[in-house]
């Protein structure tokens, strides 16, 4: 079952009718990296020689974007890829060296919080100082002071000096501020996963908030859930091009194959001697026992996993899994052959295994699933992600992963 | 599709799209760039004085105590030791009048060539016009240039009487703006430079010093007429600072004849005024041209 949809596709906003607010043409961007930084290094190795101790390196080639107000959207690449490169290009921080990048509409970075507070001055200080950077007038930020504060949580430390407080105060602060302007794009780097587990939800709730008032987001982020959960399309970058652009879903898994290839050349340069690949999931079949294939899991129906496998040389031990996931990317179950306690034969040429589950109950919706192929101490081999996919019906009795059958009635009162 | 929502859209489909970063056009669009952030521009000094002296004891008399010891090394050891107040009289008015004008442009340079690299963080994170680091240098140096005003107005007091209040005190405005210009197109310039050179911020600790002692600050103008050729003397009262605190010196020291000084200085001073209006321009261009890089570079 191929679920493939590699095809770019235009960025949408959930809006309808919605005008464009950034517009990125053809942008490149080079950076000179020299290796001689003082008057005398430079005079030295003036002209020619001079050239030889720089070099050009492209962190942007030729990127076209266009983003609809409303829209939330992630870049996802990579270390090195160019995406805070981009943003930073679209934040006006960085000029692009060939192309262009046009906007409209009060803009607002979320990039390293707090990148504006001084450490002698006082919470209170801070916050103006601050938000006069974010653009926001004095009357405007005295007239949030209190939205401000009472986000932030600070209580009475907002008039002792920042330098005093805890990591952890200090972004609450800084994202307070932040989260408290009044921008149409919001440009939000790495910065989510600030603060304790409360906290967190506070900005992701200030978040779909955001969202709904129809203020576009542009979200750097290496947690591919939260680029799932949040965001309605995202681009992949590589190397400072546009590998993809769509839908969330696909670009994280177009992202994760990105990643794949690069373990794998990794793996090939470390050990050029050994196939780096030696893995491969040959085939993946479902089946839903007493239904018509590709029909609609119901509540309590078994469902069949069969996946084929092979590997290039003999494998006296290992293990095979399976990983089930809805479609945000939060996982439902797992399982592989050491909780199973199953233990295999030799791996010679090809294998396949079968997962009978039985009784599955799980809430209406989409779900793939992954198979792996793993070395004994839990080592991936090989994973083929989104092997398989089945659809449980959904009838709106119940929301959630889980399903069970639940009644309710009044005991009091 | 909810009503604020419509709105948003609304609004934003008024506006115009416009380049991110730089603004539309040249000088017209950075002047408005940064009276629109004039506020934070206000922030910014304060920011940069409050934080200066926080937590020391005697907070901001610092900014007193370095020009007054200066000042007493000068009149003592070059006015009583070294004789120099036999030649010019009341020569602790004549002095402090030189440091506090020159104290203006040296602490406008210095900081200003240093504020770009140690704002860093900020400019590496978000768009604002840069030139708001330079300039809010400029705004803490005026500050200090204020409080020290206040010492010279009381020292000229108790000096003089009631002597200093004449015609001839307007100097004041044209000496203080052509340092104001000349310090702050060279800040523009060397904060730019200093992205890229770091050596700009010692080559400024040696062009300070030499610059003070280029102008007429320890000893007089008629000790230089006197001692170097025509065409030496034309050059050296063609200097900027060296106009501006002769005409400083003409607002607050009353002790000094008209031989003290060259003929036709406001004039002189309106020129020189001028050719910085020129000097300020280009440095701005520079600027704007090396700013987008700025993020990158530092």
């Amino acid at each position: 079952m191929s679920i493939d949809m590699d095809t770019t596709q235009e960025t949408r906003s959930p809006f309808s009718g919605a005008p464009a607010v950034v517009t990125v043409k053809n942008v490149s961007k080079r950076f000179t990296i020299r290796k001689d930084n003082s008057l005398k290094e430079r005079v030295v190795t003036l002209g020619r020689a001079g050239r030889r101790h720089s070099e050009d390196f492209w962190a942007l080639k030729d990127i076209s974007l266009d983003i609809p107000a409303g829209t939330t959207i992630g870049l996802l690449g990579p270390n090195g890829s160019g995406k805070s490169t981009l943003l930073k290009t679209i934040g006006g921080i960085l000029e692009p060296t060939t192309g262009s990048v046009e906007r409209r509409g009060r803009l607002a970075a979320l990039i390293e919080l707090g990148a504006g507070f001084h450490p002698d001055l006082t919470g209170r200080e801070n916050v103006y100082l601050n938000a006069a950077i974010l653009g926001q007038t004095q009357e405007e930020t005295e007239a949030r002071f209190d939205d401000i504060l009472q986000f932030s949580g600070i209580g009475d430390f907002i008039d002792t000096q920042v330098k005093f407080y805890s990591s952890g105060m200090y972004v609450r602060l800084a994202f307070a501020v932040a989260i408290n302007t009044d921008p149409d794009v919001l440009l939000v780097d790495e910065v989510l996963a600030v603060g304790d587990e409360q906290f967190q939800k506070k900005c992701l709730d200030k978040i779909r908030e955001f969202q709904e008032q129809g203020r576009t987001i542009i979200l750097v982020s290496h947690s591919l859930g939260q680029v799932q959960e949040l965001c309605d399309s995202a681009v992949v970058l590589h190397h400072g091009e546009v590998k993809f652009q769509g839908s969330a879903r696909l670009a994280v898994k177009n992202f994760r194959e990105i990643l794949e290839g690069r373990r794998l050349a990794e793996a090939e340069a470390a050990h050029p001697e050994e196939d780096a690949n030696p893995g491969k999931v040959e085939h993946v079949e479902l089946e839903i026992p007493g239904r018509a294939p590709g029909a609609e899991h119901h509540h309590g129906d078994d469902l069949v996993i069969r996946a084929t496998f092979s590997h290039a040389t003999v494998l006296p031990e290992w293990r095979a899994g399976i990983k089930i996931e809805n479609h945000l990317g939060n996982p439902a179950f797992g399982i592989d052959s050491r909780q199973t306690q199953v233990k295999h034969d030799p791996l010679r040429g090809t294998a396949t295994v079968e997962w009978h589950l039985s009784d599955l109950r799980l809430g209406g919706g989409q779900y793939f699933v992954h198979v792996f192929l793993a070395k004994p101490n839990g080592e991936h081999i090989v994973i083929e992600r989104e092997a398989a996919r089945f659809v449980v019906v959904d009838e709106d009795t119940q929301s959630g992963i889980a399903w069970t059958k639940t009644t309710e009635r009044q005991i009091k009162g | 599709m909810s009503n604020i929502v419509t709105e948003r859209f609304e609004r934003l489909r008024q506006e115009r799209m416009v380049p991110a970063g730089r603004p539309a056009t040249a000088v017209i669009g950075s002047v408005r760039e940064i009276v629109a952030h004039r506020q934070l521009l206000d922030l910014l000094i304060r920011r940069d004085l409050k934080s200066r002296y926080k937590d020391s004891a005697l907070g901001f008399a610092w900014t007193l105590i370095r020009p007054l010891v200066q000042l007493a090394i000068y009149y003592f050891v070059l006015g009583k030791i070294l004789g120099a107040s036999r030649n010019i009289p009341e020569f602790a008015v004549y002095v402090f009048a030189g440091l506090t004008l020159y104290g203006l442009f040296s602490e406008i340079v210095a900081a200003g060539t240093a504020s770009i690299v140690s704002n860093a963080g900020l400019i590496k994170k978000i768009y604002l016009p840069r030139e708001i680091y330079p300039l809010a240098s400029v705004g803490a140096a005026l500050f200090n240039f204020g409080v020290q005003l206040v010492v010279l107005l009381v020292a000229t007091v108790l000096q003089s009487g009631t002597a200093w209040i004449r015609l001839d005190l307007l100097y004041f405005f044209p000496s203080t703006l052509v340092i104001l210009i000349w310090a702050t197109a060279l800040a523009l310039l060397l904060a730019a430079a200093n992205v890229y050179l770091r050596d700009m911020q010692y080559l400024v600790e040696v062009l300070v010093l030499l610059l003070m002692w280029a102008s007429p600050i320890v000893y007089s103008w008629q000790q230089v007429a006197n001692a170097a050729p025509q065409w030496l003397l034309d050059i050296y009262t063609a200097n900027p600072i060296t106009l501006a605190v002769l005409g400083f010196h003409r607002a607050f020291w009353t002790a000094g004849p008209d031989s003290e000084y060259p003929s036709h200085l406001l004039l002189r001073l309106v020129v020189v005024g001028v050719v910085g209006l020129v000097a300020l321009l280009l440095c701005q261009r520079v600027f704007a041209k090396l700013q987008g890089n700025f993020a990158q570079e530092i």
